[in-house]
């Protein structure tokens, strides 16, 4: 059994994680809550399934065509509904959900409420210490991992990276010291969403695709993020992992309580909140600024 | 007092509907849904029917058959069906409700029609309390019959006898004296009476029940379940499922390339969408059924092609909202009037043979449960296509196939 819940967990946590880099960057750094971060995860999977399956494109252009369009709707939205109401962190929590209930009644509208399945980029599958793991979910825990290098490297080794921190930190001083903090919120947004529209390339093939498919990663992904600590993307991809293992461990243990492992995890979440406010990492994050 | 005018309204403006020789049906279903879209597709193929032979003969004159579409939404809301049901009688002015689904909004929408005394065929949820409203409060609930599926306890006695069947297939091939089962079971209250069920019949039927897992019914991600039930050497996975969560199992067995097969209750295994849904990979899923190309009654074979015809796909179960007009229309010719009262009293000593069943019913208003007349069939997924494989004394059966071992 304990083979099981390290392989497991382990690759769970890859999905969590490759979903959670996004997310961690547009609310934990650029502290721009975009509810609607999961939506355009949903619509990559929509705009993935409609090129792949219906247009029956190869899975590169079809994922190119996906990530792009779904990062430059991205732009179109964040320049018509966040970016006027930027300043007031309610409202852009507000217009965000709201936009993120259109996307999902548009889906709803055009597809119908049927599961659509997208097929595997990678087939087969490899047994370790005794356990199956199909290649895809191989090649979402490798993806993970460079997205995670990439956004790193984006964050402290170039001047976008450098001016994304600096506006999340003070917005007003990075103004003052000429920065277009509008164009670097911009750019962060678009590189968040591009991570979103990734997962959803990625990940979408070992799920079922449907117009609710946002709701559950955005609660996990919230308690990934806090869990984590707030900005800190070493905190959130260690928050992902464990979940994944927490999720795992809840399944072998209480096997009847399955449908609790979600519950088990957002619970241990309020539990460190409780003991540490800040999240796991929250101190590194603020010496990090 | 406000339910009392509204039911005044409603008796006074159904009669008017009446008067110009119209009988309107609403079909309530989640219309966004496979589910609602099959229930509308039967009920359409009735309607067409009967209208283009003139319609309902009532006391020798010509009633048409008019439908109201009732987006239930009851997948997302059970609020939502209920006001649905509202709306239909007090807005609509319909005569009588047809479908449901989900077995939690359904014991409500079932409360708001026989407030208003509205005869309420149910097409498409499982659970027994429908029918136990009928048997403990007759004068309040007799305008409920319960058309499709038969009642939860009843599924169950069919879903143990293709298990049965499928245990001496396992025992012949796999050399084994008790065959291992894992229960796969999705959190709802309609499981609850199945999971009692198969823990008390199982090992008294020589299978050994390795364990009972039981993920959300809407859970995308069943890896953990699977990998603990693989290590229990589990050779049939006993699924009663209802939710999406069905394409995962599906689906992520495939990945897993697990021994086990899976027999039970997968609804989304009986569309026939799930094969793309699960990406292809649900090789060998089994599941109870009610349609298929087999000569279950002598009109199964002419309805499966027709609705093949006009909407390029094969009839789920909802679709017997076309059994459940048929029903109504015999009821209505017989008994020469469209008083709900009689119509009752008429369903209730009749039997019909419809497309799915051959249905009469008990004091519970729930189908009379046999092999062969109402306990649908079993199919199993084999290279895309849904093969039907029980009861075998029904033509057209093919084998059930195993995993390689």
């Amino acid at each position: 059994m304990l083979q099981d819940i390290l392989v497991t967990g382990l690759v769970n946590g890859g999905v969590y994680a490759l979903l959670a880099i996004g997310f961690s960057l547009i609310f934990g750094v650029a502290r721009i809550v975009n509810i609607a971060h999961t939506a355009f995860y949903m619509l990559a999977a929509y705009c993935f399934y409609t090129l792949l399956v219906k247009v029956q494109l190869g899975f590169v252009t079809a994922a190119l065509i996906s990530v792009g369009g779904v990062t430059a709707l991205s732009v179109l939205c964040y320049r018509l509904v966040i970016e006027p109401v930027r300043e007031h962190e309610a409202a852009v929590l507000i217009a965000t959900i709201a936009l993120a209930l259109v996307f999902q009644e548009l889906m709803l509208f055009s597809f119908g409420g049927h599961y659509l399945g997208i097929p595997s980029t990678l087939e087969g599958g490899v047994r370790f210490l005794g356990v199956s793991i199909p290649y895809q979910r191989m090649l979402i825990l490798a993806v993970a991992a460079a997205m995670l290098i990439v956004v790193w490297y984006v964050l402290y080794r170039t001047r976008v990276g450098l001016a994304i921190r600096a506006t999340a930190n003070d917005l007003e001083v990075a103004n003052l010291m000429g920065m277009n903090v509008h164009r670097v919120a911009m750019i962060t947004v678009a590189l968040s969403v591009s991570l979103a529209a990734v997962a959803g390339v990625v990940v979408a093939p070992v799920f079922v695709v449907d117009p609710f498919m946002w709701l559950a990663p955005l609660v996990t992904m919230l308690a990934i993020v806090v869990l984590g600590g707030l900005g800190s993307m070493k905190g959130s991809l260690i928050g992902a992992i464990a979940i994944g293992y927490i999720e795992a461990i809840t399944v072998f243990v209480l096997p009847a309580g399955a449908y609790l492992k979600g519950a088990v995890a957002l619970a241990i979440m309020v539990a460190v909140l409780l003991v540490r406010p800040e999240g796991l990492f929250g101190v590194v994050f603020e010496e990090e600024r | 007092m406000i339910r009392t005018a509204l039911l005044a309204t409603a008796l006074v403006v159904s009669s008017t509907a009446l008067a110009q020789n119209t009988l309107k049906i609403a079909i309530l279903g989640p219309m966004a849904f496979v589910q609602g879209e099959h229930h509308w597709n039967g009920a359409e193929m009735a309607r067409d029917e009967i209208n283009k032979a003139g319609g309902i003969t009532v006391g020798g004159k010509k009633m048409q058959v008019e439908l109201v579409r009732g987006d239930t939404n009851e997948i997302q809301s059970v609020p939502d069906a209920t006001n649905a049901v509202e709306r239909v009688i007090t807005r609509d002015k319909v005569d009588v409700l047809i479908g449901g689904f989900r077995s939690e909004a359904v014991l409500a929408m079932q409360e708001v029609a026989m407030d208003y005394k509205k005869l309420f065929l149910g097409v498409g949820a499982a659970h027994s309390k429908l029918g136990l409203n009928v048997e403990q409060n007759y004068d309040r609930y007799k305008y409920w019959f319960r058309v499709a599926p038969t009642k939860d306890v009843d599924l169950a006695r069919t879903l143990f006898a293709v298990m049965n069947s499928i245990g001496d297939q396992i025992r012949k091939d796999l050399k084994t004296d008790a065959p291992k089962v894992a229960i796969l079971a999705e959190k709802a209250v309609w499981t609850e009476g199945l999971i009692a069920a198969a823990q008390k019949n199982l090992p008294a039927m020589k299978m050994e029940v390795v364990g009972l897992w039981q993920p959300s019914a809407v859970a995308t991600d069943v890896t953990a379940e699977l990998s603990a039930i693989d290590r229990s050497g589990a050779q049939i996975v006993f699924t009663i499922l209802s939710g999406p969560v069905g394409i995962s199992v599906g689906r992520q067995m495939g990945e897993r390339n697990m021994k086990a097969v899976a027999w039970g209750i997968n609804v989304e295994g009986q569309k026939e969408e799930f094969w793309q849904a699960a990406a292809g990979k649900a090789q060998f899923v089994s599941t109870l059924d009610t349609y298929a190309e087999v000569e279950y009654t002598p009109k199964t074979v002419p309805f499966v092609r027709a609705y093949r015809a006009r909407f390029k796909k094969a009839p789920t179960y909802t679709a017997a909202t076309y059994d459940a007009i048929m029903i109504l229309k015999d009821a209505i010719e017989k008994e020469g009037t469209t008083n709900p009262d009689k119509i009752v009293a008429h369903i209730e000593k009749s039997e019909h043979v419809g497309t799915g069943a051959v249905a009469t019913f008990d004091k519970r208003h729930d189908l009379v449960w046999a092999v062969g007349k109402t306990s649908g069939i079993a199919v199993q997924w084999q290279d895309g296509k849904k093969v039907p494989f029980w009861p075998p004394q029904v033509k057209g059966m093919q084998p059930f196939k195993m995993p390689a071992q």
